[in-house]
């Protein structure tokens, strides 16, 4: 039976998705979707969540939930029509329970935060053990992805299982030269993807995450993904990463820069403030289990436009100096001008330069000398400058290289920790 | 004939002892007035000035722009500028308040004006202050959109659109005083327009093989161009 709903969200849920929860009764695992046009490739993911859990969990109640942000396409009905009777016959595997495929609209707008609330508090309603996320713009997931990430928290119980994808070394700049060293460094979790767009965590972390009022504050606000793998550490949660596999190849450019560092850079900054107490705690970090076997992603070439990276940085700090120079301490500014006066044959941007960079922005953020969202959008030109020293560095070396590289800057974040508290302390 | 120059004299001094007699309380009263005008003018300029300090008004004139104004200019900072104008507006308010005590013709109606007028010089000063702000706030947030969008010429953008909000609260702030309202406002539309006018002849006449180009670089090669050359952040 599904418990009353004193819960404080229910008045986000609609009646129609109550009713629906409530003919589903209850079920062990449940499996979100968050759509928004996505037509494209949903047909595909639908299908191998379907097959993952006809493999893996044939005796386990699952539920599908899409809660979708007002799509224009025709993903719910896909999602909604996708039957699972196919890949029964094709595979030959039958579920001993009814697999339930529920959709909701939460609004018209796409609002990842409003999304994955309304998925976990149909998750907790359904008394769901386990929640598992599945982008629906993840075309190369495999039906194993499921069992990799819903195994852990079902049956090992972990509260969060963080991903770790098969990358091109150019992939996920941003993720290896600020979001992993940085919550390392101020959570001491050595968690390699903090922002996963796959991820699962338990009932009771999502039951958390839905009482405590992350999403009114900032940093739940501007990024629910990466502040549920914050709530997990600042918890205590259990927490462990499982190896995937590939990540499809994003289309290079199409990501907005402002509203990817709002929603990952922003949000980790704005959480230091909320946070204090637990990460000015933390002296080294720690390795977290992990489940499965790293492999190396085949580097086929890539072709980056250095010249214009270069550009890029030395023409935003050319302009943006103004501004610079109300977040920055007269010394790191000095040192970023000399390196946005070099050629791109002597260009370098130190990682230890870097790792001052960043936390001079995190102390302007919580001192909020101009005002916060400018101080994240000031940061893209100093990050495509890093992503420009790493294209350098990495160009010929092997994975050891770029790993032993990736080491030697989150080993930076955690010595000049001291440095962040320091100016983190100072009179605003 | 004697007399007559003796009793007038002792009318004169009477009189003048009497109107002596009559204005010296008033005095006293104007002194006291002025007197107490001071302290209480003195603990609100401290009031003030702690009131702005917590509620770090530095770092709002700092944001706006007006710390840098004010030090180019060799004023003190800006807490202490407004401090030092609310103890002198609330000294002179008193001064005249003790003024008017003495009852003398004439002053009475320009003391009234001070006073009505003390409401509109504040309002004015509020509104450029916030101008000032408000300037700051969207020609930064235009200067880190256009450096972002990898947009030539952005300073010049970002400092057009302070002006232009710079010039507009101006003018509501004159246009609040009453002081030449006809002609700020007509020097605004005028700047305005004329800044408007130029940019389009300009962009649209003048320029068309450049705006032709301009479009189609931002819309298709330069887009083409990110989109290969861009490393995915996430």
């Amino acid at each position: 039976m599904i418990r009353e709903l004193e819960l404080s969200e229910e008045s986000l849920l609609t009646d129609e998705f109550l009713r629906q929860l409530i003919n589903i009764g209850e079920v062990d695992i449940v499996v979100g979707l968050s759509t928004h046009n996505n037509a494209r490739t949903i047909r595909p993911v639908v299908a191998a969540i379907q097959a993952g859990i006809l493999k893996c969990f044939p005796r386990e109640r699952v539920a599908i939930i899409n809660a979708d942000g007002g799509s224009q396409d025709d993903t719910i009905e896909q999602v909604q029509n996708a039957s699972i009777d196919d890949l029964r016959r094709d595979s030959k595997v039958y579920a001993l329970r009814t697999l339930h495929s529920i959709s909701v609209q939460y609004g018209r707008i796409p609002d990842s935060g409003k999304a994955l609330h309304t998925i976990f508090a149909g998750a907790d309603l359904l008394r769901a053990k386990a929640c598992v996320l599945i982008s629906p713009e993840t075309t190369t997931i495999e039906p194993d992805w499921l069992q990799r990430l819903a195994r852990p928290a079902y049956y090992d119980n972990f509260d969060l299982v963080c991903p770790i994808y098969q990358r091109h070394r150019y992939e996920g700049a941003l993720v290896r030269d600020l979001l992993y060293p940085m919550t390392r460094s101020m959570y001491g979790s050595r968690i390699r993807e903090p922002y996963g767009s796959e991820f699962a965590i338990s009932g009771r972390l999502a039951a958390d995450y839905l009482s405590n009022g992350i999403m009114d504050q900032d940093w739940g606000r501007m990024g629910p993904e990466i502040s549920i793998t914050i709530l997990a550490l600042t918890g205590k949660y259990r927490v462990c990463q499982s190896f995937l596999g590939a990540k499809p190849p994003s289309s290079r450019g199409g990501h907005d820069m402002v509203a990817a560092m709002r929603r990952t850079v922003g949000a980790l900054f704005a959480s230091l403030d909320a946070n204090f107490p637990c990460w000015s705690a933390v002296t080294e970090s720690q390795p977290v289990p992990t489940l499965g076997t790293v492999t190396a992603h085949p580097q086929e070439a890539l072709r980056i436009n250095r010249k214009r990276l270069l550009d890029l940085f030395a023409d935003g700090v050319t302009q943006l100096d103004p501004v610079l120079s109300s977040i920055l301490s007269p010394s790191v500014l000095s040192d970023i001008r000399g390196i946005a006066a070099l050629g791109i044959d002597e260009f370098d941007y130190p990682a230890e330069l870097w790792t001052r960079t960043v936390f001079e922005f995190a102390a302007s953020y919580h001192k909020s000398t101009i005002n916060r969202d400018h101080i994240i959008q000031a940061l893209i030109p100093l990050y495509r400058g890093r992503s420009l020293t790493f294209v350098i560095e990495n160009r010929d070396g092997s994975e050891q290289d770029i790993e032993r590289r990736e080491e030697s800057l989150c080993a930076d974040f955690e010595r000049l920790k001291p440095f962040l508290l320091e100016i983190w302390a100072e009179r605003k | 004939m004697r007399e007559i120059i003796v009793n007038e004299l002792t009318q004169a001094f009477q009189q003048m002892a009497r109107d002596i007699a009559h204005y010296l309380p008033r005095l006293v009263v104007m002194l006291i007035i002025v007197l107490i005008g001071w302290v209480i003018a003195y603990l609100l300029k401290l009031l003030v000035r702690s009131l702005l300090r917590l509620t770090k008004f530095a770092k709002l004139s700092e944001n706006a722009g007006a710390a840098q104004l004010l030090h180019q200019a060799a004023l003190p900072s800006s807490t202490e500028l407004a401090s030092r104008f609310i103890f002198w507006i609330a000294w002179i308010g008193f001064v005249l308040l003790g003024v008017s005590v003495l009852g003398i013709a004439g002053l009475q109606e320009y003391i009234s004006r001070f006073f009505f007028f003390l409401p509109r010089l504040f309002a004015a000063c509020v509104i450029f202050f916030f101008g000032l702000v408000a300037a700051s706030f969207f020609s930064r947030a235009v200067l880190l959109t256009a450096v972002n969008a990898n947009f030539r010429s952005s300073r010049m953008f970002s400092v057009a659109i302070r002006l232009i909000i710079v010039i507009f609260a101006l003018s509501m702030a004159f246009e609040v005083l009453g002081i030449a309202e006809q002609t700020m406002l007509v020097a605004f539309a005028t700047v305005f327009g004329a800044a408007m006018l130029g940019l389009a002849i300009a962009f649209g006449l003048g320029g068309q093989d450049l705006a032709r180009k301009f479009l189609e670089k931002k819309f298709t090669r330069q887009n083409r161009e990110e989109r290969e050359d861009e490393l995915s952040p996430l």
